[in-house]
């Protein structure tokens, strides 16, 4: 079973609805019980970061997310894995969770072309740094659908793949150890999401 | 690199897709989940619903529609029609939908904007309009384009984004139905004003007109609904036309 951590940030219809249509057993859940019991957990998240680890903070997860990602695949999608990270500089600066190492910025700050837009909103495509399991069903140069004003950099060997966006690598896929990450949104990037979410369920 | 993005724009009333034809290779076109399936096989990178129906009765139809559309089509997913209140942005957003579109609803209060882009983010919150040159000047219409309101557009663009819209539609009133392309002069001057992405609406009627479309590159999207509808322009042939001109396309 895949726990999908419900910590009251964003819309888990797509999500859930992607992995039912690859035959995945999931649950939208909140309880640490059942997020220990999960084969696989999932991480997701939109709005801003400061918020969102507010919110997490409140559910009292965070060390069972620590414990758990050492045992078991763990994925974090849009602004969840913006939480991976150690800190995030979005609107003030705030503790990520430490799992992955880098550092999430404004993608403003960086771009050095100002009539390029933000959010970088679209299908951009993946370019594939290292291979990896997570990627047995996905080509190099496949498109995949982001939303998103921060992004993450510094990241080190952890990049698995980015996306080029004007002057910025834009880090798409990050893993460390147990610990996956997509900036992009799996569940709504088609065929391509589909099968990559297929291969997270068989890590 | 970012792709350009090509978008089909259903209109629901009652159930059905308005002006739906029927294909050869396709059951019912008319019916919005056949015809959203056949769109997503096509490379579609985004699929707009527009909710046309007054009634209660129909509106309850159309979250049906949009929850099955959701729970298989795994793109991108814009709602508008009749958005006029956060509930509203609550009802189709908890059916699947990714983005909310508001026009009218944000002409009558144009809080909305600002009160669901703090609720829901400004990725989720798009600006649609319907504008026409008077006099001279670049107009918003109100209730589906026959309204003027009097507010010049781009001002109403730059208040909207300020506010948290974090996408605009440009629909030309001048252009749309004509197919004659679209409305290059109108969009540009959007282009100047916003650093949001703009999805032009209205006069798409060849793969020409998209070709010139995307030769301007304030522009993120190009939409349209008959083309598309009646196979005047099949999206995955359009794709291959465009990326063989050079234009970023997914495919």
């Amino acid at each position: 079973m895949i726990a999908i951590v419900d910590y009251g940030v964003g819309n888990l219809f797509s999500l859930r609805s992607s992995l039912q249509a690859l035959g995945l057993e999931a649950e939208v859940t909140g309880a640490a019980d059942r997020i220990r019991a999960a084969d696989r957990i999932i991480l997701p998240g939109v709005g801003a970061f400061g918020d969102a680890r507010e919110k997490l903070d409140e559910t009292g997860l965070v060390p069972v997310l620590l414990e758990e990602a050492e045992k078991k695949p763990l994925l974090g999608i849009c602004l969840g894995m913006q939480l991976l990270f150690d800190r995030s500089f979005e609107y003030g600066e705030h503790p990520g969770l430490g799992l992955v190492p880098g550092e999430v910025a404004a993608l403003r700050e960086d771009l050095t072309d100002p009539a390029l837009k933000v959010p970088h909103m679209g299908w951009n495509s993946l370019e594939i740094r290292r291979d990896d399991p997570l990627f047995r069903y996905v080509n190099n140069g496949e498109y995949v659908y982001y939303v998103h004003s921060f992004y993450a950099r510094r990241c080190g060997e952890s990049t698995l793949a980015s996306s080029r966006y004007g002057n910025v690598d834009v880090t798409g896929v990050v893993r460390s150890g147990n610990v996956y990450g997509t900036q992009f949104h799996p569940e709504k990037s088609g065929s391509t999401g589909l099968r990559l979410l297929k291969a997270f369920g068989e890590l | 690199m970012l792709a350009k993005r090509i978008i089909p724009c259903l209109d629901i009333r009652d159930g059905r897709v308005v002006k739906g034809t029927n294909f050869q290779s396709l059951r019912d076109m008319a019916d919005p989940v056949d015809m959203a399936r056949f769109y997503n096989e096509s490379g579609a990178d985004e699929l707009v619903f527009y909710d046309i129906t007054a009634s209660a009765e129909g509106r309850g139809l159309f979250t049906d529609i949009l929850r099955r559309v959701a729970s298989e089509i795994f793109i991108p997913l814009t709602v508008g029609g009749g958005i006029r209140t956060l509930d509203d942005f609550d009802r189709v957003l908890k059916c699947g939908a990714d983005k909310v579109s508001v026009n009218s609803g944000a002409i009558a209060d144009p809080s909305i904007i600002s009160a669901a882009a703090k609720k829901y983010g400004d990725q989720c919150v798009v600006l649609s309009m319907d504008v026409k040159r008077v006099n001279g000047q670049f107009r918003l219409f109100a209730k589906g384009g026959r309204e003027d309101t009097g507010i010049d557009a781009m001002e109403w663009a730059v208040r909207g984004v300020g506010d948290g819209a974090g996408e605009i539609v440009l629909n030309s009133i001048d252009t749309d139905g004509v197919k004659g392309g679209f409305d290059l002069e109108m969009l540009d001057a959007l282009a100047a004003r916003v650093s949001v992405p703009i999805i032009a609406s209205g006069g798409a009627g060849t793969m020409e007109d998209f070709a010139a479309l995307f030769t301007h590159p304030g522009i993120d999207a190009g939409l349209a609904a008959s083309i598309f509808h009646t196979r005047q322009v099949d999206i995955q042939d359009l794709k291959r036309f465009l990326r063989a001109r050079g234009v970023e396309m997914r495919l």
